[in-house]
């Protein structure tokens, strides 16, 4: 420790020194000195339980060297590092109040709004109330917008395709519908960044979609196998050979990432359980598994980019007719998965139990 | 840089991986599945890996590894490789150039 910090405050501790020695401590400041009068002065203007070491010590200090002085000053600075992050943890706390006021009156809204749309309210849906990330407090207010918009766009594309309009105007909502789903990647890109670990659960889903989950979101070859093919009956030989390759593409794209996930969580359980029952600390362990986390968000990204780049080929190959029946098909997927979950959840139960 | 040259010239898939990246092992099992070996340099395995990496940058790889080359050429990093993957292209280009097992 350097003396650069140099206050030099009379204490009653250094009273006690002789002034040669004191001198000697200015003068030449070595590693293995004793320590010097900076710390004292902390320690006067600290609390006074503090102020019974320093008689305490000051009086070992005639016996003895330095032992006792170090003692105390090590527990002197762990108090004030103690109480440092007693602070900390209750500026977090004073923090954390307040992001679940602002939840709270959220999900109040949310709830006083389903009830007047006269909706079954999905209460796990609702109910992630541990959560105070701004980041995925704005990701959940954007997607309620985004799911809000997708209705309306399933709607439209319903219309539409019911009506007698040309490819061209067709273009438009196909264009939309796609650009749409990109946005939602997008965001999702950010709130990965912000908690990835929500992103990996599909928090911000419905439960049933839940059921459905690969890394964060829908399994691209599932959506060709169940949603597209089965409802594309017009297609033409290449069609039907390029949609079937891509399917196969997807599957390969989709097990090797999966292949590379299941290694990141042996990695991940391995870095935790490291050193476990031994004596110490843990930390060196948490901060291991911190670093790979990064490794885990990329996964997350390169997952919806698989998603996405699905989407644009399946666009490609398609007709624009076709394109707008396939969009259509995925957003009453969706929806349906939807009202499972809220019809699953507030089905009449014996025990009735709130799950907020 | 040369040895990146030279490596990429030397063999027909060569990918510059991290052992600790799981994103370039994930890359691995899908050209293992497409059933070509490609050549794998783990940077992190060799002594002049940092030089690598910051040359690989220089070339305009798209940042993180793994970096994929076929045919001499930089393909990219794992979003071009599942591009061209998706699109057909990626076996087109591995029957030209690779070394099926």
């Amino acid at each position: 420790m350097n003396s650069t910090t140099t206050q030099f405050v009379p204490s009653r501790r250094m009273g006690l020194y002789e002034p040669a020695h004191q001198m000697s401590m200015w003068g030449d400041f070595r590693l293995d000195s004793p320590p010097p009068p900076p710390l004292m002065l902390e320690v006067n203007a600290n609390s006074n339980n503090q102020s019974e070491d320093t008689f305490g010590a000051s009086h070992r200090n005639d016996q003895e060297a330095s032992k006792p002085d170090d003692k105390v000053l090590r527990r002197l600075a762990q108090n004030r590092e103690a109480a440092r992050k007693s602070r900390l943890r209750k500026k977090a706390y004073v923090q954390q109040l307040e992001n679940s006021k602002l939840r709270l009156i959220q999900l109040e809204q949310e709830l006083d709004r389903a009830r007047q749309q006269g909706l079954c309210v999905d209460a796990t849906q609702l109910a992630y109330a541990g959560n105070t990330n701004p980041g995925i407090t704005a990701f959940e207010v954007e997607y309620g917008h985004w799911v809000e918009e997708q209705n309306r766009q399933v709607s439209d594309l319903k219309n539409a395709l019911h009506s007698d309009m040309g490819d061209m105007e067709l273009q438009i909502f196909v264009d939309g519908g796609m650009r749409h789903y990109f946005e939602l990647f997008a965001m999702k890109v950010t709130a990965a960044r912000a908690d990835v670990f929500y992103i990996m659960s599909g928090m911000w889903k419905t439960s049933a979609e839940r059921f459905f989950l690969w890394i964060g979101g829908f399994r691209p070859s599932e959506l060709l196998k169940q949603v597209l093919s089965p409802h594309l009956d017009d297609l033409t030989e290449q069609q039907r050979l390029d949609i079937v390759n891509l399917r196969q593409s997807c599957q390969q794209a989709e097990d090797a990432l999966s292949q590379g996930m299941e290694k990141l969580q042996f990695i991940l359980a391995q870095a935790i359980a490291d050193g476990l029952l031994r004596e110490g600390n843990y930390l060196p362990q948490i901060g291991a598994a911190m670093n790979k986390l990064e490794d885990l968000v990329r996964f997350v990204i390169q997952a919806d980019h698989l998603r996405q780049e699905t989407l644009q080929q399946i666009s490609r190959i398609l007709t624009i007719r076709q394109a707008a029946s396939g969009l259509l098909a995925l957003g009453e997927y969706l929806q349906r998965l939807r009202v499972l979950s809220s019809c699953w959840s507030s089905r009449p139960r014996d025990v009735c139990v709130s799950k907020i | 840089m040369e040895k990146i040259v030279k490596l990429a010239s030397e063999n027909g898939i060569l990918i510059f991986s991290k052992s600790t990246c799981c994103l370039c092992y994930a890359v691995q099992i899908l050209f293992k599945e497409l059933r070509v070996q490609p050549r794998i340099v783990e940077i992190d395995t060799i002594p002049d890996g940092v030089e690598i990496e910051k040359a690989l940058k220089r070339l305009g790889s798209s940042g993180p590894l793994p970096s994929v080359f076929i045919g001499g050429k930089l393909i990219g990093s794992t979003n071009e490789v599942m591009s061209l993957h998706l699109s057909g292209k990626l076996v087109q280009l591995l029957r030209q150039h690779g070394s099926l097992i």
